[in-house]
C-alpha cells in the first residue's frame, strides 16, 4: 500500500502487514504505510479506525501482533516509549502530561532521559523556541499557560530530543486558527530538516492545505492513500467514513419568540484555574442556533455550569420564558426544560462506571417520568436508554454497557440524544464534537439543528469554528469571561472570527 | 518480574471473590501466628470458627452470634452508604455511645412510669443522639472543609468522656450503693429490650438491623437518592450536574450512618448491656467499617460480614476460655481481615501479569 510514496527521498519509517488484536476487536488489521524523510504525513480515520492503536505501537506504548516495522534500515519493535525515544520517535499527546505547578524548564526536564544542568536547558530551550518559532521562556509556570503554550512545552520537549519521526495526535484540537498556523509553519521547518512528521487529525481542511500525504484508515485497514492536496474535503471524509457524507441540512428553521435571556451574569471563579464570568449577557429566540467561540479555558465551563444551574447567580440573570431560574439548581432548572450537556463526556455528563441505563436517570428522571415520588423506573430507563441508543446510532451491544467502555465518538452521541430526546426548551451544549469522529460529529450537528427547527433554542459553545460557521445563526466569542456582542453567522469569515476571539497568546511575539 | 496492570472493568467475580479469599488467608495467617504462640493451629481456627456454632457449648454461644451481629449491621449498613458516595464517617462508635446515653436518659427520666410509648421514645431518642453527634462532623465540613474523618474519630473519645461523666455523675444509680452505673433497663419493663423468642438471641436490635439490612438495600437500588449516593462516590461532578447538592448528601450520609449508630447504641443498653456505664463502648462502632468493606458496601454482604465478624468475637472469647489465648488475640484477628481484604482488592481493579524482559 506504499504507491506513490515520494521515492526521492528515503523512507524514514515504513511499517508492513501490521495486525493488532484486542478482544472482540480487530484494531489493525495488514496495516503498511511509509513516512519518508521532511514529510508531513496525515493520519487520517475516524474514531476507533485504528490510528490510536497504530501511533501507541510506533511509540512503543502496544506491541504489534503482526508485522514489521522499521526505522531507517533498522527494524523497529520497541518494548517500551524509552526505547521508541532512544531510537528517534517523539510523540505529542492529545492530552498534555505537565505539572501545573512547575516551570516550563523544570517540565521539560522531568521528561528527559539525561536532563542536562538547567541553566544549559534553559538556553537549549530558548534556542530551540527561537529556531523553530515557537517563543516560550523556560521559567514560566504551566499555570500560567494557554493551551498553545503548554503544547508548544511538549514540541519542544520532543525537538529537544531530535527526533527522525515525531507523531502529533491531533494537535490543532486546542487551538486558535492563528496559534494553529504557527504551530504549522514550526512544522513545515522541522520538516525542511528532514523530520518526518505523522500528524493524526480529523479536520480534513488543515489535512488538505498542510499535509503531503495521507494514509487513511477505516475498521483498522488501510484504504487509501493519496495526496490530500489533490482531493476536496468531501472527497476525503468520503474516504474515510466509506460513504457520501449526508449534507447538513439547516433548512425550515425560523426565530420565535425569545426563550432565553441572560442579562448582566457575572460568577466569581470556582477554583484558582478556573475563569470569572464578567457580565455576560444574551438572548436567545426559538429556533435559533447562538454560537459561542473562543478557546477552552475563557469561561465556557463556567458559562455551562451558570445556565445548568449547577453555579447559582444573582437574581433575574437567568430567565427561561419570563421565569427567573438564578436561584435553582440542575434538576428544577430540567423540569423548566433548560438543558445542558457538558464538554467532559465522562466523569460530567455520565458517569463512567455505570451502565447507559444508569446514565439517562443523571437527567432525564423528572422530564421522562423515569423517577417518580423518589423511587426509579429501571424497566423505564431500559427503554429510554435503548430508545436513545437506536435514535442516535450509538454503536455499543447494549444498554447495560458502561459508559467508559464507548468511544468518544458513541458517548457523544448518547450523551447528546439523551438530552435531545427529552424535547428542551433551551438545550445548552459545550464542545459537542471535540474528539468526536466525522460520522458521529455530523449525526451531532444535524440533531442539533433538528432541535432547533422543532422550536427549541440552543446553544452550541465550541472551538470548533468550522463547527459554529455550519450550525449558528449568531455568533459571540466568549473571551477571558466576557462574551462579545453576537453578529450574524452570514458572511463571517475565519479570519473575522480569529481577531474577536483575540485569545491567541504570544502572537506577537511571534510574528517579530 | 510481576506486573500490575489495571483492569478495564472491575471484575465482578474477584468482587465476590476477595473476601472469601481474605477470610482464607486470615485463616492461615491466623493458625501461623497461633502456631508460633505455642498453640495447636487447627484447633484453635476451629474453636474460633467453628465450636461456637457446632462445639459442645454451642447452645450458649449460638444465641450470642445475633446478639454481636445485630449492632454490627446496624452501624455497617449507615456507615456503607456514607462511604458509597465518598463520605468517611469513623466514628460511629462515638455516635453509638452517644445514642445509648440519650436513649437510657429518657428511660431513667420515665423511670418508675409504665407505658408502651416509653421503648419506642427511647429508640428515638437514641437516634436523635446518635444523629446529631454525626452532624458535628457533618456541619464542620460543610462550613469550614474540616476533615469529616478526623472529627468524627476526635469525637468518639469525647464521647467516651462523656459516657464517663455520666455513669459517675448525673445519671449514676441512686439506690446503686455508690458503684458507677446508671440503674439497670434490663429490670425495668417498660424500657427493657429482652430477647424476643427465647434461645435465639433475637432482640429489638436484631430486628432493627433486619429492617436496616431491607432499607438500604431498596435505597441504593431502587431510590434517586441512592443512585445521587453511588453516583456522587465515583464521579463527583457528574452528580452535581445531576442536581445533587454535595453539602446536603455529606449531612444526609453523616446524619443516617449516625442515626444508625445511636440505634444500636440504645439498644444494647436497654438490653445485652443494661446499663450505661463508662464501658458502653466495646468496639463495634470501629469493627462495623471492617463489615461494611468486607460486606463490599452491600446489604447482602454486610449481613453476611457482620455475622462472620460476630463469630470471630464470640469464638475469640472460646478461644481465650478453653485454650488460653490472649484477648488481643480478636482484634489480631479482626485487624488482618481488614489487612488481607484491602490486600486482595487489588485484584478486583488490577491484574497480576509476568512481565516479559526486553
Amino acid at each position: 500500500m506504499t504507491k506513490g510514496t515520494n521515492l526521492t527521498k528515503a523512507a524514514v519509517f515504513r511499517a508492513t502487514g501490521i495486525g493488532k488484536s484486542y478482544p472482540g476487536v480487530r484494531a489493525n488489521d495488514d496495516v503498511s504505510f511509509a513516512v519518508a524523510e521532511g514529510e508531513i504525513h496525515a493520519l487520517l480515520g475516524e474514531n476507533g479506525a485504528g490510528k490510536s492503536t497504530l501511533v501507541k505501537m510506533i511509540y512503543g506504548l502496544v506491541r504489534p501482533d503482526q508485522g514489521q516495522m522499521w526505522l531507517g534500515d533498522a527494524p523497529h519493535h520497541p518494548a517500551d516509549p524509552r526505547a521508541a525515544r532512544a531510537a528517534g520517535v517523539a510523540m505529542v499527546f492529545q492530552h498534555f502530561s505537565l505539572f501545573d505547578a512547575l516551570t516550563v524548564a523544570e517540565n521539560i526536564a522531568l521528561g528527559m532521559e539525561n536532563p542536562p544542568p538547567r541553566r544549559e536547558l534553559a538556553t537549549r530551550i530558548t534556542q530551540v523556541s527561537h529556531d523553530f518559532g515557537l517563543p516560550l521562556n523556560p521559567s514560566r509556570r504551566i499555570v500560567t499557560l494557554s493551551a498553545g503554550e503548554r503544547q508548544r512545552v511538549e514540541i519542544i520537549r520532543c525537538l529537544l530530543q531530535n527526533p527522525r519521526l515525531l507523531i502529533m495526535d491531533e494537535p490543532t484540537s486546542v487551538l486558535t486558527p492563528q496559534e494553529a498556523e504557527l504551530l504549522f509553519a514550526t512544522l513545515r521547518k522541522l520538516a525542511a530538516r528532514g523530520t518526518a512528521i505523522l500528524y493524526i487529525s480529523h479536520k480534513l481542511d488543515e489535512i488538505r492545505s498542510h499535509c503531503d500525504r495521507a494514509t487513511i484508515l477505516r475498521h483498522g485497514r488501510v484504504v487509501d492513500s493519496c495526496d490530500p492536496r489533490a482531493h476536496t474535503a468531501r472527497e476525503l471524509a468520503a474516504m474515510m467514513v466509506g460513504s457520501e457524507m449526508r449534507l447538513i441540512d439547516r433548512t425550515g428553521r425560523r426565530a420565535g419568540d425569545m426563550v432565553l435571556r441572560v442579562e448582566n451574569l457575572s460568577r466569581s471563579a470556582p477554583t484558582a484555574e478556573g475563569t470569572a464570568l464578567k457580565g455576560v449577557n444574551l438572548t436567545l429566540r426559538a429556533g435559533e442556533i447562538l454560537g459561542i467561540g473562543g478557546v477552552a479555558g475563557n469561561g465556557q465551563e463556567e458559562l455551562l455550569a451558570a445556565l445548568s444551574g449547577e453555579a447559582r447567580s444573582i437574581p433575574g440573570s437567568v430567565t427561561l420564558e419570563g421565569r427567573d431560574l438564578s436561584a435553582l439548581g440542575p434538576e428544577p432548572r430540567r423540569e423548566a426544560g433548560l438543558l445542558a450537556a457538558p464538554e467532559d463526556r465522562l466523569g460530567h455528563a455520565a458517569v463512567p462506571d455505570f451502565s447507559l441505563t444508569e446514565n439517562t436517570l443523571l437527567t432525564a428522571g423528572a422530564r421522562k417520568g423515569l423517577v417518580r415520588r423518589g423511587l426509579i423506573d429501571h424497566a423505564g430507563a431500559r427503554r429510554y436508554a435503548e430508545s436513545v441508543i437506536s435514535a442516535f446510532d450509538v454503536r455499543i451491544p447494549g444498554p447495560g454497557t458502561a459508559a467508559r467502555a464507548l468511544s468518544g465518538g458513541n458517548l457523544q452521541k448518547f450523551v447528546i440524544g439523551r438530552e435531545v430526546m427529552q424535547a428542551p426548551r433551551v438545550l445548552v451544549v459545550n464542545q459537542p464534537t471535540w474528539g468526536v469522529d466525522a460520522g458521529a460529529a455530523a449525526a451531532v450537528r444535524q440533531s442539533l439543528l433538528d432541535l432547533a427547527r422543532k422550536g427549541a433554542g440552543v446553544i452550541v459553545i465550541s472551538q470548533d469554528l468550522d463547527e459554529l460557521l455550519e450550525l449558528s445563526d449568531r455568533f459571540c466569542a466568549l473571551n477571558e469571561g466576557r462574551l462579545s456582542d453576537p453578529v450574524p453567522t452570514e458572511g463571517l469569515t475565519l479570519d473575522r472570527i480569529g481577531l474577536m476571539l483575540g485569545g491567541a497568546h504570544g502572537m506577537e511575539e511571534a510574528r517579530l | 518480574m510481576i506486573q500490575l496492570v489495571p483492569r478495564q472493568a472491575t471484575s465482578t467475580a474477584w468482587q465476590v471473590a476477595t473476601p472469601v479469599l481474605a477470610v482464607l488467608a486470615t485463616m492461615v495467617a491466623g493458625g501461623l501466628l497461633f502456631a508460633a504462640m505455642g498453640h495447636e493451629p487447627v484447633a484453635a481456627i476451629r474453636t474460633i470458627f467453628w465450636d461456637p456454632l457446632f462445639g459442645p457449648a454451642a447452645s450458649y454461644s449460638r444465641p450470642q452470634l445475633l446478639v454481636k451481629a445485630a449492632p454490627l449491621i446496624l452501624i455497617a449498613s449507615g456507615l456503607a452508604i456514607g462511604f458509597r458516595a465518598g463520605i468517611w464517617n469513623i466514628g460511629a462508635e462515638g455516635q453509638y455511645i452517644i445514642g445509648g446515653i440519650t436513649g437510657g436518659a429518657v428511660a431513667l427520666a420515665a423511670y418508675p412510669a409504665d407505658g408502651p410509648w416509653i421503648f419506642p421514645a427511647m429508640v428515638l431518642a437514641g437516634m436523635a443522639g446518635g444523629w446529631a453527634w454525626g452532624m458535628i462532623p457533618a456541619l464542620l465540613r460543610n462550613w469550614f472543609g474540616a476533615s469529616e474523618i478526623l472529627v468524627s474519630l476526635m469525637l468518639v473519645y469525647v464521647a467516651q468522656r462523656v459516657a464517663a461523666w455520666m455513669a459517675f455523675g448525673p445519671m449514676r444509680n441512686p439506690e446503686g450503693f455508690g458503684m458507677p452505673g446508671s440503674r439497670n433497663l434490663q429490670q425495668y419493663p417498660a424500657a427493657a429490650n429482652p430477647e424476643l423468642i427465647s434461645g435465639t438471641g433475637a432482640h429489638w436490635g436484631v430486628v432493627a438491623a433486619a429492617v436496616a439490612v431491607l432499607a438500604t438495600w431498596f435505597l441504593m437500588s431502587r431510590h434517586i437518592r441512592g443512585f445521587h449516593i453511588r453516583a456522587a462516590g465515583t464521579a463527583p461532578r457528574a452528580a452535581r450536574f445531576a442536581g445533587v447538592n454535595p453539602a446536603t448528601l455529606v449531612a444526609f450520609c453523616l446524619g443516617l450512618s449516625g442515626a444508625l449508630a445511636g440505634a444500636a447504641g440504645l439498644f444494647e443498653v436497654a438490653g445485652p448491656a443494661g446499663q450505661i456505664t463508662d464501658t458502653l463502648g466495646t468496639g463495634y462502632g470501629f469493627t462495623a467499617i471492617i463489615v461494611a468493606f468486607l460486606g463490599r458496601l452491600h446489604p447482602v454482604g454486610i449481613l453476611l460480614a457482620g455475622l462472620l465478624l460476630a463469630l470471630t468475637y464470640i469464638g475469640g472469647e472460646l478461644a481465650q476460655l478453653t485454650m488460653q489465648l490472649p484477648a488481643a488475640s480478636v482484634q489480631v484477628f479482626q485487624g488482618m481481615l481488614l489487612f488481607f481484604l484491602l490486600g486482595f482488592d487489588l485484584l478486583t481493579r488490577f491484574q497480576i501479569r509476568r512481565r516479559v524482559l526486553a
